[in-house]
């Protein structure tokens, strides 16, 4: 049995089309990335997945348990970090995990020891008895993460964990996340729009974007995916340039901006000689060939034909944008 | 965790609350000024006012103290109930919502922590009303009024959860203030008596609650009433129950983001 599963699960706002037939498959002990834009949808497919939403349609299994017919079941077998704060800033750090513990109806003893165990687990042992209006923002989302393990879930969500903490805080989250992962025999479920963050923790990744899972593999397959190198072209016409190597076998992919294109191939150095000629014998001028691995950067903007960092400008527009599509597509 | 009765977790959510009551003492303070103050101006403001149908013996301190104690009871547990809406917007509620327990419970568990909060300052507010000058009711009165004093806190924190759990948001909240629970006070026969209203608006004030609280905690505190205390009594008891029902099926339905 997967940790999760989903069939075709679809949720709708009004007229937005938020998630559009997602099926995907979580192994047991899995630590899975959904990797989109804001807007994507992720957040929306977490909280179907925690019974905070209901899908329009489609269905979903948690831990084996219908998230739509066993909701208590479902909410028994996750944890949840939440991508906004969800503490209650007039408790201290213990009090939040004793109130989350007896949420869950857990006994006195294991209440005690399972919070020194949590606490040490994220190091904030020492800042239990601090009101949590007084804690910073990383110790808050590691308050949340010790909580969110508190009462030994099958599963844990991590919306945006590292979202809007600086750099040294965001690898420390990370240690502590690989940790669980490994040491705890905890399945983990995140979503990031950060592509390091995907390609450093997860052992596959989903790229979504505009509700729709585009494709789903771990990160050193999706980056073969597009090549084992890419080489940076700068030409004379590069429009030509790029049609005539679209024919060339040994072309795993193409990606074209304004001033240069991108094309993934296998053993780029071979490859190097191999295009300057080609645009030779066209007439081409090559003013410039560089060489260099693909990063999941390079494997969203593929499969997305855009790069996530433009479209992080504006989620609202981002938004918007999903509308038009989406009444566009579903009339 | 049996079913819709979840007593650890109706504890813990009133335990919340008395933390978080007890932490802000400042408001404590803060949320008896405003009664204090009417209590002490408008007493000696109208000493002279005699509320009609009254005997003479009841000056008009005496009369309008259960009715501020009304009040304070009303603001106190209709901003409890609504506290959700400042759970949704710091994000708590989505701790609350995403465990395994029942909605019921989660209701039960804010009216009781609601209604303790509320009684305690009703407590406060009746010791600075016998400091003022209010005659002292004795055991029996005391005990009448408190049994009142539940009844309102219930029936207003489910009318806050209920009002909420219609709201998306904090945007409306002074709408509600200026147009919902300032008319119910005044519609109560708090602070004046409503005799001399239009017929139509004296019809609204037997639909209002509160009036019904104002009623009985005037028959416990200074023995005179509109009906028999005991009516007071049935007539808030149903209404509680028909909240409570409201509050916790309005709840369920909440949507969290």
């Amino acid at each position: 049995m997967d940790a999760i599963t989903t069939d075709q699960l679809t949720k709708k706002f009004d007229t937005l089309l938020a998630v559009d037939r997602v099926s995907l498959s979580v192994a047991r002990g899995e630590l899975f990335g959904l990797l989109g834009p804001n807007g994507a949808g992720k957040t929306t497919i977490i909280k179907m997945l925690s019974t905070l939403l209901s899908p329009t349609s489609g269905s979903a299994y948690v831990w084996g348990h219908d998230i739509e017919r066993e909701k208590d079941a479902v909410r028994r077998s996750i944890g949840m970090v939440f991508q906004d704060p969800a503490v209650d800033d007039q408790l201290t750090g213990r009090e939040n995990l004793d109130f989350h513990a007896r949420m869950y109806g857990m006994k006195k003893e294991l209440r005690l020891q399972r919070t020194q165990e949590v606490l040490s687990l994220v190091n904030l042992e020492d800042k239990a008895e601090i009101l949590l209006k007084n804690y910073s923002g990383g110790m808050k989302r590691r308050l949340e993460i010790a909580r969110g393990l508190m009462h030994y879930p099958a599963v844990l969500f991590l919306d945006e964990p590292t979202l809007g903490l600086d750099p040294q805080t965001r690898h420390h989250i990370w240690e502590y996340i690989r940790n669980l992962n490994e040491k705890q025999q905890v399945s983990i479920i995140l979503t990031t729009h950060y592509m390091e963050e995907a390609d450093a923790l997860c052992s596959r990744i989903a790229i979504i974007d505009y509700g729709k899972i585009l494709i789903t593999d771990t990160p050193a397959a999706l980056k073969n995916s597009i090549g084992n190198d890419l080489l940076h072209i700068r030409a004379s016409d590069l429009v030509r340039l790029a049609r005539e190597l679209e024919q060339q076998p040994w072309v795993k992919g193409i990606t074209s901006h304004d001033s240069h294109i991108y094309v993934g191939v296998s053993q780029g150095e071979e490859k190097i000689p191999l295009t300057v000629n080609l645009a030779q014998a066209m007439g081409i001028q090559v003013t410039s060939i560089s060489i260099r691995r693909p990063t999941l950067e390079d494997v969203f903007l593929h499969y997305t034909g855009k790069t996530i960092r433009e479209e992080d400008i504006s989620s609202t527009d981002r938004i918007r944008e999903h509308m038009r599509r989406s009444r566009r597509s579903h009339p | 965790m049996k079913g819709w009765f979840n007593a650890q977790a109706i504890y813990v959510l009133w335990l919340r609350e008395m933390k978080r009551y007890l932490r802000a003492r400042s408001r404590i303070i803060g949320s008896l000024g405003m009664p204090f103050f009417f209590l002490l101006f408008l007493g000696t403001g109208f000493k002279n006012f005699k509320p009609p149908n009254f005997p003479s013996s009841v000056d008009y301190l005496n009369y309008v103290a259960p009715g501020i104690m009304a009040i304070v009871l009303q603001l106190g547990s209709m901003f409890g109930g609504m506290g959700i809406l400042w759970d949704r917007q710091f994000g708590f509620l989505k701790e609350i919502m995403v465990t395994p327990v029942s909605r019921v419970s989660i209701v039960l568990g804010r009216t009781i922590g609601g209604i303790t909060t509320t009684v305690v300052q009703g407590v406060l507010f009746f010791c600075v009303a016998l400091l003022a000058g209010l005659k002292y009711p004795g055991i029996a009165g005391m005990l009448s009024g408190l049994a009142f004093m539940i009844l309102i806190s219930c029936a207003f924190v489910n009318i806050g959860l209920v009002i909420a759990s219609l709201m998306r948001d904090m945007q409306g909240f002074s709408i509600i203030m200026n147009f919902v629970m300032v008319p119910i006070f005044l519609l109560s026969g708090a602070l004046f008596p409503l005799e001399e209203l239009p017929r139509w608006v004296q019809s609204l004030c037997f639909i209002n609650p509160l009036f019904y609280g104002v009623d009985g905690l005037r028959a416990s505190f200074i023995g005179i009433s509109t009906f028999p205390a005991a009516l007071d009594f049935l007539i808030l008891f149903a209404l509680c129950g028909v909240m409570i029902i409201l509050g916790a099926f309005l709840f369920s339905s909440v949507d969290v983001d």
